[in-house]
């Protein structure tokens, strides 16, 4: 795809006052994912690209304009890079009206056209009949709505949303999912957006980082990287249970597949990455890729790929079961999280031996 | 009733809140935000006045500023007069013992101010005055007007520092509690308590009306999303 001028590329590298380095770029209309666990530097990043601080060395540039170069002396402040940003706690003036909130980020165009500009952007993300409100006056989603509309309002070069769900009830969360998905469609601006929810990501990003004590770990496209994590590094952040060893037996590079043995189960894997039979690996597989053997489709799953399992224990996490369960000639344990009606209807209870089915594709062998 | 003298305290108090509360805005505001070495110790000094005894401070003021000092004979020698025993004087001591009054409950309210606001606010294209006016000093009013009424009312009340300072010339230093003291000096303790009465009515007066506008500036930022 060409670059459009739109974009934004940054690369940033810096030891103090916490490591970070990190190089990627995002696109007009995508919505870029940095996920990684608190303290991993995903709001410094955040911060940089706002203007709000600084990096030691890099680059950072969005529409064809450099907002940041450390060879140059270049760095824009946060009102010369023209950004909307929705900070973790929204930001909103308390003493100010959501509208007056919504207004105060317009002051680039005439005074004349404000109001009507950011009541404009109130409808637009549904708060109409509440522009009089003082935000403590508002919900904890209509307050997120406003940020979001005076983030919007301004026509901004690159959307900036930090961890924009983490301070709103479930109820509320899920509703905004709805309303960032619908807004994405009508932005052609970059949107990165800051979570430590992979679930977040897999709903909203097209693209995703993973940042880990200052280090950028893997991108790529969320599913991408959740079933394909690159090591056990990304594959532990990443919230990853099954990671399992295992021992090449084969390799057929024409029909991409590798087949991995763990005692006397053969297992096999969509990829065949430069192994030697014998090698000793590590390899992964996402819940998604677990089926039980009453809900496996045949098409999906090899017939070599079902493993003997006894159920070891089951924690009931609100509308989801936590499964604990022991391969039976292995001594390995999967953890399988599988939603409660389906437990129920497939009468699984502690001590009981069933089958399992692991989707070939989602078997990724992880790099040593 | 001695209304001269309580003329005198009024308008130092005026002068001295008019003079510092401003330089205590940025003082808070550069202690509240920026992290340096040796803050503490310049918060520490800030506080100084409040556990030092009022003469000790008149003691050393009088010896900073006096007419053997070379800020003493420097303001002489520009302005032909001596800044002790002088409502000048005055207003200086004033304004240094009423430091940390002043300093303390604005560099508190700022402290009160989510980092998310001021960013937000500079995210939105505001300038750093704008951010300043619009948002942060609306956001810090029942700060400036607890650090008002403390310096309004502790000028109005100081007596130790004025004494060894100014002494005790009608007019020019001698402030409400001044004339307080000389009235029950002489015995005259019907001035004395009508002056007496004077400044507790004014104190209760200022404290309910403070706690009240408080509560009412203070309710917008009572639930700010933190």
């Amino acid at each position: 795809m060409p670059t459009n001028n739109a974009d934004l590329h940054c690369e940033i590298s810096q030891q103090s006052p916490i490591p970070l380095t990190a190089k990627f770029s995002c696109k007009a209309g995508e919505v870029l994912a940095v996920v990684g666990p608190s303290g991993g530097g995903k709001t410094t990043l955040l911060r940089m690209i706002a203007g709000l601080s600084s990096s030691e060395q890099g680059k950072i540039e969005c529409g064809g304009k450099t907002w940041f170069d450390d060879e140059q002396h270049i760095h824009l402040s946060p009102q010369q890079r023209h950004i909307g940003y929705v900070p973790q706690h929204f930001g909103l003036f308390p003493h100010l009206t959501a509208l007056e909130n919504v207004i105060s980020g317009l002051d680039h165009i005439p005074k004349i056209e404000r109001k009507a500009r950011a009541l404009d952007w109130l409808e637009r993300v549904n708060l109409h009949g509440l522009p009089a409100r003082l935000p403590a006056q508002l919900s904890g989603g209509q307050r997120q709505r406003v940020a979001l509309a005076r983030a919007l309002a301004r026509e901004p070069s690159v959307l900036l949303l930090d961890e924009p769900f983490s301070a709103v009830d479930r109820e509320t969360r899920e509703r905004l999912y709805m309303e960032l998905a619908r807004l994405k469609s009508q932005l052609s601006i970059p949107v990165v957006m800051v979570t430590h929810d992979m679930n977040e990501a897999l709903l909203l990003a097209d693209k995703m980082i993973l940042i880990s004590q200052g280090k950028m770990l893997q991108q790529g496209k969320p599913f991408e990287v959740l079933s394909h994590p690159c090591n056990e590094t990304v594959a532990r952040q990443m919230g990853l249970r099954n990671i399992f060893n295992a021992e090449v037996s084969g390799r057929d590079v024409d029909a991409n597949i590798t087949w991995l043995k763990m005692g006397e189960q053969i297992i096999a894997s969509d990829s065949a990455p430069e192994l030697v039979v014998g090698q000793q690996v590590r390899w992964v597989i996402p819940n998604q890729g677990i089926r039980f053997n009453a809900i496996t489709s045949g098409r999906l799953c090899r017939s070599i790929n079902k493993l003997d399992i006894v159920i070891e224990s089951m924690l009931i996490m609100g509308e989801s079961v936590r499964v604990k369960a022991r391969m039976a000639d292995v001594d390995e344990v999967f953890n399988m999280d599988i939603p409660s009606h389906l437990a129920e209807k497939l009468s699984l209870k502690s001590g009981l031996a069933t089958t399992i089915a692991l989707k070939s594709e989602q078997v990724h062998i992880l790099e040593s | 009733m001695d209304w001269q003298s309580l003329w005198l305290s009024a308008k130092l108090s005026t002068v001295t809140v008019l003079i510092l509360i401003p330089m205590a805005i940025f003082v808070g505001r550069f202690l509240a935000y920026k992290q340096f070495r040796g803050k503490s110790w310049v918060e520490a000094l800030i506080m100084v006045p409040l556990v030092l005894p009022p003469t000790v401070i008149g003691y050393y003021l009088l010896v900073g500023l006096g007419s053997q000092s070379l800020i003493g004979q420097w303001v002489e020698q520009f302005t032909g007069t001596q800044l002790v025993f002088n409502f000048s004087g005055l207003v200086i001591a004033s304004i240094l013992v009423n430091i940390p009054f002043a300093v303390q409950p604005i560099q508190r309210a700022f402290e009160t101010i989510p980092h998310d606001i001021p960013d937000a606010a500079a995210c939105c294209g505001m300038s750093w005055w704008r951010i300043f006016l619009k948002i942060e000093l609306p956001m810090i009013w029942p700060g400036i007007l607890t650090a008002v009424v403390l310096c309004f009312s502790h000028v109005l009340g100081e007596f130790g520092v004025v004494l060894m300072l100014g002494g005790n010339i009608a007019g020019e230093t001698k402030t409400i509690s001044i004339a307080i003291y000389d009235s029950v000096q002489a015995f005259d303790f019907e001035a004395a308590g009508t002056m007496s009465l004077v400044l507790l009515v004014f104190a209760v007066s200022v404290l309910a009306i403070t706690t009240s506008l408080s509560k009412r500036l203070g309710g917008h930022n009572a639930n700010q999303q933190r």
